[in-house]
């Protein structure tokens, strides 16, 4: 990764073609376009039950769609969605619940799946495992458990796991939701750093003022469609739908 | 008429003991390992296995002991497998084991949070990968004080092959009884040998119940 913001290529990484996904007899997904390009920063908003976390978990597979086409550099998720292996090690995931495993240290979660999954030797898993603790500023906790960790340190560590696969995208679902206000900014600091370094992020968020900072695009869905998108600032400032200016005044009501 | 020492009756109760405790634990040993195997087709992504691994277990535990242990010691050598008291006895408790300990330890795999699957399929792993890195060491520690206290009911269960003559310490008892006539003592120390076999078990469960709760 280069250390230089690099800006978006125009190549779609990820991109997302007439999604469907009911639960039951509730369409939340009702037929979703959407592209992201290499190294973009997007931010999907909206109220709950809009369907963004729905989308989001689609990409790695984690929620089985109904209908559509879902591309990530090249690898496909179609309904049937057989093989996920190699679309995952494309598509990194973070979760508002942090989901560490308890019983391995903060080293131990990250150099999992780089021993398991990418069969690496041991020596390159723990080096991989150093710098990616280090660079969410964690390289000390190495050997820490979960348990002895922040809810902010834990987050990062969760980062940290993701990053070390050395994924294409990483998707973030309210990364900082269940973490205590003051906790906040340090996974905010994580994120607009690997942003800055041209990461490809997917984000869904209720961080508004981070999202206007941070991302290139932001995406507002409404009922399981997305209803408007666009460059932050001219979102927020002049948005074009009743959903979204009704949407806007409530979370700056907050 | 002979006479019986208190000792005599005690003594070869004790030999019977032993193959009670042998009985004991290949039932438990076997059944942990069938049990296991039968767990993880039961919390497959793979439909049929699912399936199969939850009739395997509705069967066994809908259904007696003692009818299950006919069955293989009756039923087997009629589609032509020679069956020994010994091997029937063997079988029919691991088979019982092995369903309930699944469904014991398919409890204490459901009680992983679901985010635990979620974290660890997000990184690539598959669903061996998972159950034997992730899910399983965080369902061991829930499981040992329920698995500990079933093997209660595999020592109480062995009594039930006495049925088909294999010589545990019940049927030794009842033997016994024919010789001496005293039955009281003698299923009384019957009774005392099972207690003393199963009182550590359940207190051993007990105490490692106490200390999961005080490691939370």
């Amino acid at each position: 990764m280069s250390p230089v913001k690099t800006s978006p290529t125009g190549r779609p990484l990820v991109k997302l073609s007439a999604i469907r996904k009911s639960f039951g007899p509730v369409e939340v997904l009702k037929g979703v376009d959407m592209a992201v390009e290499e190294g973009q920063v997007v931010a999907m908003i909206g109220r709950s039950g809009s369907g963004k976390s729905t989308l989001l978990r689609s990409i790695n597979g984690l929620e089985r769609i109904d209908g559509g086409v879902i591309e990530v550099d090249g690898e496909c998720v179609d309904p049937g969605q057989i093989d996920l292996r190699a679309l995952r090690q494309k598509v990194g995931m973070v979760f508002q619940q942090f989901n560490l495993f308890p019983h391995l240290t903060a080293g131990e979660n990250v150099m999992l799946a780089l021993k398991v999954v990418k069969k690496q030797d041991k020596a390159a898993t723990r080096a991989a495992a150093e710098s990616a603790l280090a660079k969410v500023g964690l390289g000390h906790k190495f050997d820490a458990y979960p348990s002895q960790l922040s809810g902010g340190q834990q987050q990062r560590v969760a980062i940290a796991r993701s990053l070390a696969m050395a994924p294409k995208v990483l998707l973030c679902d309210e990364i900082t939701s269940a973490l205590d206000p003051e906790l906040v900014a340090e996974v905010l600091g994580v994120v607009r750093k690997l942003a800055e370094e041209g990461m490809t992020l997917i984000l869904v968020t209720h961080e508004m003022r981070f999202a206007r900072e941070v991302c290139d695009r932001l995406v507002f869905m409404h009922g399981g469609r997305i209803a408007e998108q666009g460059p932050p600032a001219e979102l927020f400032d002049r948005p074009s739908t009743p959903e979204l200016a009704q949407f806007i005044g409530m979370v700056e009501a907050r | 008429m002979l006479n019986f020492t208190l000792w005599d009756i005690l003594s070869n109760l004790l030999l019977a003991a032993r193959w009670t405790v042998l009985l004991s634990l290949i039932a438990f040993v076997s059944g942990g390992i069938a049990g296991l195997l039968l767990l993880v087709a039961r919390v497959s992504p793979v439909p049929p296995l699912r399936i199969a691994a939850k009739l395997f277990i509705e069967v066994f535990q809908g259904t007696p002991l003692l009818m299950q242990l006919f069955i293989v010691f009756f039923a087997l050598p009629l589609i032509g497998i020679e069956t020994t008291a010994w091997t029937s006895a063997a079988l029919a408790l691991t088979l019982f084991t092995a369903a309930y300990l699944a469904e014991i330890w398919r409890g204490c795999v459901e009680a992983v949070p679901k985010g635990q699957w979620e974290a660890s399929a997000s990184l690539a792993l598959n669903f061996g990968e998972q159950m034997r890195h992730v899910i399983l060491p965080q369902a061991l520690r829930i499981a040992v004080p329920p698995t500990v206290g079933f093997s209660v009911q595999v020592v109480k269960g062995t009594a039930v092959t006495s049925i088909i003559g294999f010589v545990e310490v019940t049927k030794a008892g009842t033997m016994i009884t024919n010789a001496t006539f005293q039955p009281f003592l003698v299923y009384g120390l019957v009774g005392l040998i099972y207690f003393a076999l199963c009182y550590p078990l359940s207190l051993s469960a007990k105490a490692l119940e106490r200390k999961l709760n005080v490691a939370r």
